[in-house]
């Protein structure tokens, strides 16, 4: 569909019968800033949104005489990531400049890790569509530091540079060329994200830039022993556009190959108004970054020590989760996946579990009227206003029979919502709700609604079962929705089922 | 007022009431101003050294003040001193006033030093004769035709003519004990990472090192134990204790001393420095120390790595001085290269812009193995071998310098010449050792010759005691 939307939008066309002779690689190299308090390398703020050069020391101006320290918590989310990707954790760690000029990187160079990269290797699992999982291979995690930002203000000749995000620490997670399609390359990063938030090391707001994604595609055709020459392409702030990017890139360059075209090794943009890439600056490909150890930085050794206490205080991820859901829960699938899929709902589910044991009534709650009530109001589920104890008293309510599920997912719970000091019970009680399930009450209530759909009665008998339900509903109504289901139903049954053979006086009476 | 050539005479002085902060600091600033023609200031701190002078005379009346209270430094214009300006001897940084004090010199404040004023030097400490600096040459007040060595020359000759007690300077190449040498004094070049490198304005860093200038061995040894340690700004600064370098400063026992033949043989060594390094090594021997010499075929290598690996960092150190942020910026761009080109085409001076092009050179991607990678590999070999002889013997003694002072001009046509001059202090520096010039009298023409001495890593103490035994015997 999105192939299609982008030829519309481009007027790039390739016959499907083309776009199969070719096989397509990508990889990706994913940048996460990391949520520390203070920046990588100075103790300056690390908020993000503050007013323009306001989180910034001489650290981070790089002023004559400046020393680097080494933020330890950056290295300690990092070696978070690296253990969820199931990486080698490097014990010896140098940091490298990679030099360049640029009005926004303060010091002239910015502090990476070029040769040491603290995670090596690993790989992260992704689910496809067809419900199999692939391994994506990575080649590593490094550590680096953020440069701060240019703006260039609409109607001013002067470019603007706000260093506060100079420093901010930040990963790069870098993965082999093993996805095939934008469509894996979008799962894999939406899983990326979903780690990141899971560890808490990244907000994953691919918008706001603290997590950015350049991609690397090329494609050859099939059976070719070589790879095709790699193009990157980056500047896409959004998982879809890093999809149109690479789509479009795929087919561009099958379009240019077509042609009897080589592909050049480059560097483009992605234009989300058109839906295209460009190619940047011939120059931005000539920089020879001169990388060399950083002599302001000892050597960083993590320790047995420290790599078991990080290990330690690894939160449960997506994947434990999932399985825990399935097999502990006895949840179908579908189920897991969605309330794995992010954290708080993860772990708000877990907290209802521990007081409700109907684990799939309270799956059943979750992806129902909390999801809806979620999705009506744009919220997350961090915004959703009731707490799993009462949440879970609502859930017994009607796991028990004491008020029906539509009364409870109708009338209940939107008092819940607009209420945050009442509890399920008090709301029972005060709009008197209980659910009825005493004989004596509902069969006058049965006999009313019996006795006033005579033709009804009559077409249920002549076989029209269905017509069932028609009585439930009014017996309901009646009620005011407080009639127990199961006992209303048996009783109505019991009661048609009688006038078969003796047919109630009352009734005819009446007709 | 008489001269005083050691802090402790100042303070035994100060104690009998002899003299006073306030006097000392207005005899410093008589001599800084009779002496002006030196240029060995850029800045003199006048009114504030009075200031400072009056308070802590009264801290000392009240014996509320410090461990240096009574002395009078200077610093080079490479150290950062919060709210003073900072320009490396160099135009780039034009303006430019340090926001923070360096480690050292607050801790040298914290114990009531009173500091005097900037020092001129070599441009960003590039240089071996003071005649880099954007500022005019500093002359060897012995000679005014002959320069007084460099990259810290400005601080050498502040102590050289009494404009100030002690002085800070530092020491990448021999930026210290060169100076030192060409000056009569003692220059203390500290093993790297012993002092932080917090505030101090990088050239090279991993050779890097605050280093000191005094009369005396123990006014040496008292500002190191002050300054030495560990620091929460400079993670590469050895974590190792201080000791009390200024109260055991007897040497007793034999040591064993080694000189390297090649140094002695050296066709560029002058003849009258070398005789002598010879006489002292001679004296040592009678005196009962083991003299032996031995072999350092490396020494060709040492010249060529350092200047491979000092302008690889350089490059990289000086790219921050781009006329963005601070300092210089050239009025004559027209975009931002062109901002970029000519900001530090007209900020940095010969001898910077010829080391950046020979540190991007080698550090660029078709030369890099076979200079930067290489050179590493043999700065490694250099140190294990240097330590390798210092594991047999407990000094290695040398001259200081090829040559005694010379004059202006005389190398500032040809840069290799130049960089001879440095041929003797860089072993210390790329090996990481620590390493002493103190005076070994003075050649024919009454310049001072000096006496190198190297020792191992972190034996400063030792180093210290045996070269205050050498310059009192």
């Amino acid at each position: 569909m999105i192939w299609r939307s982008i030829e519309k939008h481009t007027g790039m066309q390739v016959d499907r019968l083309i776009r199969d002779k070719y096989t397509v690689v990508i990889g990706l190299e994913v940048h996460a800033q990391l949520l520390t308090a203070s920046k990588i390398y100075a103790p300056d703020s690390n908020q993000f949104g503050c007013d323009p050069n306001t989180n910034i020391s001489v650290i981070t101006l790089g002023h004559p005489g400046v020393m680097p320290k080494l933020n330890k918590k950056v290295v300690e989310y990092a070696i978070k990531m690296g253990l969820a990707c199931h990486s080698e954790i490097s014990p010896v760690n140098i940091f490298d400049r990679k030099n360049y000029f640029y009005p926004d990187l303060p010091k002239g160079y910015q502090l990476t890790q070029d040769t040491t990269p603290i995670c090596q290797g690993g790989y992260i699992p992704i689910r496809l569509k067809n419900g199999e999982t692939q391994e994506i291979g990575l080649f590593k995690i490094h550590i680096e530091e953020d440069a701060g930002k240019s703006i260039h203000a609409e109607g001013e000749s002067d470019t603007l540079v706000d260093f506060n995000r100079a420093g901010v620490p930040l990963i790069e997670i870098v993965t082999k060329p093993e996805i095939i399609s934008s469509v894996e390359a979008t799962v894999l990063l939406s899983e990326i994200r979903r780690l990141v938030r899971y560890l808490d090391i990244c907000d994953g707001d691919m918008e706001k830039g603290s997590m950015r994604c350049d991609a690397n595609v090329s494609v050859m055709l099939n059976g070719a022993d070589q790879l095709g020459n790699k193009v990157e392409v980056k500047n896409m702030n959004s998982i879809r556009n890093v999809q149109r990017a690479i789509d479009h890139e795929i087919k561009r360059q099958i379009l240019e190959l077509e042609k009897g075209n080589q592909i050049p090794s480059e560097t483009r943009t992605f234009n989300d108004n058109s839906g295209t890439t460009s190619g940047m600056r011939e120059k931005e490909q000539l920089n020879d970054y001169r990388y060399f150890p950083e002599p302001d930085l000892s050597p960083l050794i993590i320790s047995k020590e420290w790599l078991a206490d990080i290990k330690q205080s690894m939160p449960e991820l997506p994947r434990q989760l999932l399985d825990k859901f399935i097999s502990e829960y006895q949840l179908p699938e579908y189920d897991a996946q969605f309330l794995t899929d992010s954290k708080t709902m993860a772990h708000y589910f877990i907290e209802l579990c521990e007081l409700t044991h109907n684990y799939k009534a309270a799956s059943n709650w979750i992806m129902g009227p909390v999801k809806s009530y979620l999705n009506d109001n744009g919220m997350g589920m961090s915004d959703f206003p009731i707490e799993p104890k009462r949440l879970s008293d609502l859930i017994k309510m009607a796991d028990v029979g004491k008020i029906s599920f539509t009364v409870a997912s109708q009338k209940v719970f939107p008092q819940l919502l607009s209420n945050s000091n009442i509890t399920a019970d008090a709301v029972v009680k005060d709009l008197n709700l209980v659910q009825d399930s005493d004989t004596g009450n509902i069969q006058p209530l049965i006999d009313e609604v019996l006795a006033s759909l005579p033709d009804k009665v009559e077409a249920y008998k002549k076989g029209k079962k269905g017509l069932l339900g028609l009585f439930m509903g009014e017996v309901m109504k009646k009620s005011e929705g407080k009639a127990n289901p199961r006992l209303t139903n048996e009783l109505l049954k019991k009661c048609l089922d009688q006038s078969f053979e003796q047919p109630l006086k009352g009734y005819r009476k009446r007709n | 007022m008489k001269k005083y050539t050691s802090y402790f005479q100042i303070r035994e002085d100060i104690e009998k009431g002899i003299t006073s902060c306030q006097k000392l600091v207005n005899y410093y600033l008589k001599n800084i101003h009779a002496k002006k023609h030196l240029n060995c200031f850029l800045e003199v701190y006048r009114d504030e050294a009075l200031a400072r002078a009056e308070q802590i005379d009264q801290k000392l009346t009240r014996g509320q003040a410090g461990r240096l209270a009574g002395m009078v430094i200077a610093l080079k214009d490479v150290l950062c001193y919060k709210d003073h300006a900072l320009q490396a001897g160099s135009k780039i940084l034009q303006g430019f006033e340090s926001q923070f004090t360096a480690t050292a010199v607050q801790r040298l404040l914290d114990e009531d030093v009173i500091i005097i004023g900037r020092n001129n030097c070599d441009e960003f400490a590039m240089g071996s004769s003071c005649e880099n600096s954007a500022y005019g040459p500093v002359l060897n007040d012995l000679d005014h035709e002959r320069v007084p060595g460099g990259s810290s020359g400005g601080a050498a000759v502040a102590v050289q003519t009494d404009m100030c007690l002690v002085s800070l300077g530092t020491d990448t190449g021999g930026s210290v004990r060169q100076p030192a040498s060409f000056c009569g004094i003692v220059g203390l070049k500290p093993t790297y990472s012993r002092i932080s490198r917090y505030g101090l304005l990088a050239y090279a860093s991993s050779f890097d090192i605050i280093g000191i200038f005094s009369h005396c061995v123990k006014d040496c040894a008292l500002v190191l134990e002050i300054i030495a340690g560990n620091d929460e700004f400079d993670s590469t600064v050895s974590q190792k204790e201080v000791p009390s370098y200024s109260t055991d400063l007897n040497y007793s026992g034999k040591a064993k001393i080694a000189y390297i033949k090649e140094t002695l043989v050296n066709h560029g060594l002058n003849s009258e420095v070398k005789n002598k390094t010879l006489e002292k090594l001679d004296f040592l021997s009678h005196q009962g120390h083991t003299v032996e010499a031995v072999d350092f075929p490396l020494l060709d290598y040492v010249l060529p790595t350092y200047y491979i690996l000092t302008t690889a960092e350089a490059s990289s150190n000086l790219s921050r001085y781009d006329g963005v942020k601070y300092g210089y910026r050239s009025s004559n761009g027209h975009n931002l290269e062109s901002m970029y080109k000519k900001t530090r085409s007209e900020g940095f001076g010969e001898e910077v812009i010829r080391r950046i092009m020979l540190g991007t050179f080698v550090l660029s991607a078709n030369y890099y193995d076979a200079y930067y990678t290489k050179a590493q590999k043999v700065r490694r070999l250099i140190k294990e071998k240097t330590k390798k002889l210092l594991s047999h013997y407990d000094f290695i003694m040398l001259p200081t310098s090829p040559t005694t002072a010379f004059k202006l001009g005389e190398h500032t046509s040809n840069p290799l010449e130049m960089y001879l001059a440095d041929l003797f202090t860089v072993q210390a520096s790329v090996a990481g050792i620590p390493s002493i010039s103190i005076p070994n009298g003075l050649d024919s023409n009454g310049m001072p010759i000096g006496l190198q001495i190297m020792a191992d890593d972190f034996q400063e103490a030792n180093l210290l005691a045996f070269s205050k035994y050498i310059m009192d015997n």
